[in-house]
This record gives structure tokens, C-alpha cells and sequence, in this order.
């Protein structure tokens, strides 16, 4: 079949090329891959949504296939309002341990709720009548940090669409949400401890994989640090910049350490929304106000709304939880912050509007709104 | 495998006989401290020289690698210590563990050793290691009646080293300022340190810097692949050919000057090439230095310099995506 010379040569020169043609198959195989995904781009379509002026790089980046993706939408349990017509009787009168931010609804309206509410936060027998356990006590100041939330953070939680909160946004049918945060430092008398053995301060809070570090080696402590209340009752401030070219240095001023612990918070804000820097700053200059985007007040205001979620609803619950509920560390009380709500979306539950069928979780105080259905 | 057979990667032949120990031993001459035997390896002779050794340690060398093994195992035990003496863990979080320096209450002095006291100490042998491994290159150089270019080089590295680890924390007045002994913690600084001063990319230091190190990357590149395609008329041969040009220069130079209008000289190349990687850490020396010393918002200032575009307004909202069209669940109707 082949030329005469060709077998000659063949049997003169016996050679294995086995590894070369391995060698020359795999290296080509590589070559061709890289220059096809060059060429082509990579094979997994890709969508943006632009946050800044164009030329400037701003925009969030997503594969196509996580968009439109919803698990958790659909246990979402919900039913239309009983408008009531007047003269029922409230829920208040009739029923024993009624929270008393629900009393003024309607019977009719108050079971509607509990049956949902039993499902949002997979506890059957949640504020059943007689029931005395610890649940019954949170479920009275959860309900009412809901109702604060959705009447007097609309600023937050309908920003951009009614969107709102229900006890479903954090729990998604499991009585202790995910995504809650505990304390990672504390301090003995030679000064913090924390994520690190045999260390005090700056040493010890940082430079470890932490769930709460979001695998980083920045600090861990950053949630404590801005979400609570310091010593002197102030919350610790956010920025570190100098806003001139050149100003003095004092002692006390920001540097690395308080930047690094900055970023450990930017950090945590974005992986919980599911975003990027560039969702609500310009990363040429990341404090100036001039440049951001309007989702940058957004996230501010959620930041107050979560620092007086903490004080007035969560941090009071200390002594009311068991103590195998509280805090690994330092037996502190399970928190909230932004990744508890968003869990990895722009919006929680993808933007699902969760509050209009529920007039009741809507105000704090007054009478339910159930306008929109008469 | 006879198909790489005689060949290999960078070199065209390997030499192997008795080793080359170098110049007899003499007054004045400090060989005596070398290695006394050496070596060929095979794998080493793919990229560069076959032999190994002999080596010359002398009392610098010997003080600089005690020095910075002592730095060394300063760090790592700190790491170990933080991971409560853990081998296992110690492997796991090898990247994310630092030897921190100290917080900034602590400012210039000396803190406790588990808030970065070990860190300082540290940091000591770390300067006593590299600064004789640096008189070890001035003194070889002398040793071989040799220019002393490396010393010099090295010590613009140097520069670099000090003004982040010394020179400017003592500007700063706190050592918190130095940079941590670990990987993934060393970009966190670098990161931070950016950030805090209003984005380093505003620094024209920094900028300087990356234009010394990436034109250093061009150069090399083109010097490398220029004495490669002319070495088959004895291109290789530089020294030669700087004292007496031949073919292979004037068609490398022919090359340039055809290619770009200019071509430097077998000579000059190498102080093309020794000058753009001196500068890089000279310029990014400077640039560090000046950063929160003399300035503190590298962006206000490249705006008050005219050197950052401001915009003009054309935010172009409108162009802007909603959350509806990526991903986000469309709003029903309000309440």
C-alpha cells in the first residue's frame, strides 16, 4: 500500500512513537482548546448588567444559566387576604398568645398568617395557644421586626420594586435561618482573641479560613465591629480614606489594618448580594460619593436598618434563647446582616414580591392596609 | 525515546568532564571557603550549566543564610502556633496564615511577642540576611576583578525591601504599616494599601514602576530572540562581537532598524536591559514612599494634577440594566 522506500525506511529505522505522539496529542489538543476558547469565547453564555458609565468596566457578570433560577421561590407560601367588612372579631380577643403587633387582625386573617407562617419557618406547632416555649417569645419580636422592617425601611426593602419581608426571606422553612452570624473576637486581659490560637490583637482576628471571612484571610471580626454598637455606644465608621491629596496624620487615624477590615465588609456585602465592587462603586475611587451608584444608598440604608434591627430586636433575645442556640464562641446570640435576607441575590427571593398579599406584616402600628383587595 | 534524543530545551549541548573548580587558591583570594567538590545533573544541564558546585558560602554567606533561616523558622512556627501546633491544619491554612506585624497602638516600639513582637524580631534577621547576601555579591564581584552591576542591581531590590518594611513605617511612625510574612495576607496588604490611599494606579510612581517592569519583559523578549535567531552566525558570541562587529550584528541591527527605525548596540542592549529592571523597583520605591507620607489620596491628587479625566456628566443611566432583565423576578403590582 505504502511506497516501496517508505516501508524500507520504516524497517530500518524502528522507532516507538508512541510518546511523541502522546506528547504531540496532548499539546496540540491544549493549543487547539486555547485558541477555540480565544476565538469563540468560552462556551458558557454570559450575561452583564451595566452599573456605570460606558468605557468604565461597570457591571455585574452572571452565567445565563444561574439567571432566572429561583429554588427557594417556589416553597414560598402565600394566600390572598380576607378583607374584612367590619365587626369581626380580632384575633387579639379571641385567641390566647396572640403576638401583640398582630392583635388587631381579624381572626379569619390571623390564621390565614399562622398557617404560613408555620410554613415559612418549618415550626409546626409555632405560636400553637399554651405553647410557652422560648419560640413563642422570639416569634413575638421577629413578627414585630418584620412589621418595623416593611413599614419604616421601605426605603430599604422596596427600593426599587415592592418587594418586602416575611418571616420566609430569612428562614425558608427552617426554624434558625442560615446565613446567620455569630461573634468571632472577644478579649481577655492581654488584649482580642480570636480566629488564631496563641495571638492578641490584630493577629488573632484575621489571616484564617472562616465561614465568616468568606474564605479570605482578611479579618473576621468585621460584622461585630460595624454592625454593633462600640463601647462608647457610637457605631464604628466605615470609611478609612483621606479626602484631600494630602492632610495630617494623627494618631488613631484608619491605616492598613482598619482598611483591610473594610474590605472584609465590602467583601461580605457583595458575596451576599451576588455582585461585584463596581454594583455600587466606581472602583477608580471607591469612597467618593460623587461617583457611586444609586444602589450605593440603597446598601447604606440597609446597613442602619440592620444595625437597628440588631439593637432592638435581635441583641435583646440573649436571655431569652436556650444555650444551644447561641454562639459557639462566645455564647452570643444568633445575628442578622445582609447575606441572612439576600442569600447570594440582588434582591431576596430574586425580588419576589412576598408582601402585598400580607397587610399584617406590613405595618408595625395602625390598622392592616387591605385596600388593594377590596 | 529516541525522538529527544541529543537535544534539549534551551541548550544546545551539554558538557560533562571534570569539574571546573575555578581559579587555584592564592593570598587574597577567598576560595578556600569554597565547596570542595561538585557535581553534574543532568536536568540542571537542560536549562543552563550541567556542574553544580562548587559553591563559595564565605562568612557572609553563612551569616545571611543562618539569618534567614532564623527568619524563617520564625515565621513558620508563629503560623504553627496559630494553628494550636496542628500539623494538618498547619497544611490546610498554609496560605491564609501570616506572621502579623504589630497593631497600630503600638506604634514605633517594641510590642508583646504574640502581637507582633515576633514579627519585629523577625524582620531584624530578615535585614541582617539580605543585606549580607548583598555584601556577598559586592564582595565576589570584587574577588573576580568583576564590575560590581549585580551588587548594584540587587541593592535597587533592596530599596524596594526597605522602603516597605522600614523606611516608610518609620515615616509613618508605626511598624503596623509593614507588610505580613504570608501569602494570601501579603495581598491583602497590597490590596488595603491601594485602597486606603485612594488607588495606587493614580500613583505616577506606580505607573513609572509598571512601565520599567513590563518594558523590562519587551526587552528581554526581544534581546533573547534576537541573539537566538543570529547566533548561527555567531550572534551568541556578544562579547566578540561588541569588540568586533560581524554578520550577526549587523543583521540584528539591520532587523530593528528596519522594523522600527532604530536598533541599539550589542553593547548597549545590556544597559537597555540592566537600567529598565534598576528602575522598576526604584520608581516603585519612590512610589510607596511618598504614599500617606506625602500623599494620602493618590486619585484627588491625579485629579488636582489634571491627571485623572473627570466626567462629564454622560452618566448614561439609561443604559443602565434593570434587575428584571437579569435575573429578578418582575414586580407584580404595588401596594
Amino acid at each position: 500500500m505504502f511506497p516501496k522506500w517508505f516501508d524500507n525506511w520504516n524497517r530500518d529505522n524502528p522507532t516507538n512513537i508512541f510518546g511523541p505522539a502522546i506528547a504531540v496529542g496532548i499539546a496540540g489538543s491544549a493549543v487547539f482548546v486555547a485558541a477555540m476558547i480565544v476565538a469563540w469565547g468560552q462556551p458558557f453564555a454570559t450575561d452583564q448588567m451595566q452599573t456605570g458609565p460606558r468605557g468604565t468596566g461597570m457591571h455585574v457578570s452572571e452565567f445565563v444559566s444561574d439567571l432566572a433560577v429561583y429554588p427557594d421561590v417556589d416553597g414560598f407560601v402565600t394566600s390572598e387576604p380576607v378583607v374584612p367588612t367590619g365587626g369581626e372579631t380580632l384575633a387579639g380577643e379571641a385567641i390566647e398568645g396572640v403576638p401583640p403587633t398582630l392583635a388587631n387582625v381579624t381572626v379569619e386573617n390571623y390564621e390565614r398568617l399562622l398557617t404560613a407562617m408555620r410554613s415559612w419557618t418549618g415550626i409546626p406547632d409555632l405560636l400553637e395557644p399554651g405553647n410557652d416555649s422560648y419560640q413563642t417569645q422570639v416569634a413575638y419580636t421577629m413578627i414585630e421586626m418584620t412589621q418595623n422592617i416593611n413599614q419604616n425601611w421601605g426605603a430599604h426593602v422596596q427600593a426599587n420594586a415592592t418587594v418586602g419581608v416575611t418571616c420566609y426571606t430569612c428562614h425558608r422553612g427552617q426554624p434558625v435561618p442560615n446565613n446567620v452570624w455569630f461573634n468571632t473576637r472577644g478579649m481577655d486581659e492581654d488584649g482580642w482573641i480570636g480566629v488564631n490560637a496563641n495571638a492578641r490583637g490584630w493577629p488573632a482576628i484575621q489571616n484564617r479560613v472562616t465561614m465568616v471571612s468568606n474564605f479570605t484571610s482578611l479579618p473576621s471580626d468585621y460584622l461585630q465591629h460595624y454592625l454593633l454598637l462600640n463601647d462608647e455606644g457610637f457605631y464604628n465608621p466605615i470609611a478609612v480614606h483621606d479626602l484631600a491629596s494630602r492632610v495630617e496624620n494623627l494618631p488613631g487615624d484608619p491605616l492598613i489594618q482598619q482598611a483591610e477590615r473594610t474590605y472584609a465588609f465590602m467583601n461580605y456585602i457583595a458575596n451576599s448580594l451576588g455582585v461585584n465592587c463596581v454594583f455600587c462603586h466606581n472602583s477608580r475611587a471607591f469612597y467618593d460619593p460623587a461617583q457611586v451608584t444609586p444602589q450605593w444608598a440603597t446598601a447604606s440604608l440597609g446597613i442602619i436598618m440592620v444595625q437597628e434591627q440588631l439593637e432592638q430586636y435581635i441583641l435583646p433575645l440573649q436571655d431569652v434563647l436556650p444555650a444551644e442556640r447561641l454562639g459557639p464562641l462566645y455564647a452570643d446570640v444568633p445575628k442578622l446582616a445582609c447575606r441572612t435576607c439576600h442569600q447570594g441575590e440582588q434582591q431576596p427571593l430574586n425580588g419576589l414580591n412576598v408582601i402585598t398579599n400580607w397587610p399584617e406584616l406590613a405595618v408595625l402600628d395602625g390598622m392592616p392596609d387591605y385596600s388593594d383587595f377590596e | 525515546m529516541a525522538y529527544f534524543e541529543y537535544q534539549n530545551i534551551f541548550t544546545q549541548v551539554q558538557v560533562q568532564g571534570e569539574p571546573e573548580m575555578g581559579m587555584e587558591l592564592r593570598e587574597n583570594i577567598l576560595g578556600g571557603e569554597r565547596t570542595k567538590r561538585a557535581t553534574f545533573w543532568n536536568i540542571l544541564g537542560w536549562i543552563g550549566n550541567a556542574q553544580l558546585g562548587p559553591i563559595y558560602l564565605g562568612w557572609a554567606g553563612l551569616i545571611s543564610l543562618a539569618t534567614g533561616t532564623l527568619w524563617f523558622n520564625i515565621v513558620g512556627f508563629n503560623m504553627l502556633s496559630q494553628v494550636d501546633w496542628s500539623i494538618p491544619e498547619f497544611i490546610r491554612q498554609l496560605f491564609w496564615l501570616a506572621l502579623e506585624p504589630p497593631g497600630p497602638e503600638y506604634g514605633l516600639s517594641m510590642p508583646p511577642l504574640n502581637d507582633g513582637g515576633w514579627y519585629i524580631i523577625s524582620s531584624f534577621f530578615l535585614l541582617i540576611s539580605v543585606m549580607m547576601w548583598w555584601v556577598r555579591t559586592y564582595l565576589l564581584a570584587a574577588q573576580h576583578k568583576m564590575g560590581k552591576h549585580i551588587a548594584w542591581a540587587f541593592l535597587a531590590a533592596i530599596w524596594l525591601f526597605l522602603v516597605l518594611g522600614l523606611f516608610r513605617p518609620i515615616l509613618m511612625g508605626s511598624w503596623s504599616e509593614a507588610v505580613p510574612y504570608g501569602i494570601f495576607p501579603h495581598l491583602d496588604w497590597t490590596t488595603a494599601f491601594s485602597i486606603r490611599y485612594g488607588n495606587l494606579y493614580y500613583n505616577p510612581f506606580h505607573a513609572l514602576s509598571i512601565v520599567f517592569l513590563y518594558g523590562s519583559v519587551l526587552l528581554f523578549a526581544m534581546h533573547g530572540a534576537t541573539i537566538l535567531a543570529v547566533s548561527r552566525y555567531g550572534g551568541d558570541r556578544e562579547l566578540e562581537q561588541i569588540a568586533d562587529r560581524g554578520t550577526a550584528s549587523e543583521r540584528a541591527g539591520l532587523f530593528w532598524r528596519w522594523t522600527m527605525g532604530f536598533n541599539a548596540t550589542m553593547e548597549g542592549i545590556h544597559r537597555w536591559a540592566w537600567w529598565f529592571a534598576v528602575l522598576t523597583p526604584i520608581t516603585g520605591g519612590i512610589g510607596i514612599l511618598l504614599t500617606g507620607t506625602v500623599v494620602d489620596n493618590w486619585f484627588i491628587w491625579a485629579i488636582e494634577h489634571n491627571f485623572a479625566p473627570e466626567y462629564l456628566g454622560a452618566y448614561g443611566y439609561e443604559a443602565y440594566g434593570t434587575y428584571q432583565d437579569f435575573g429578578g423576578i418582575a414586580p407584580m403590582g404595588g401596594q
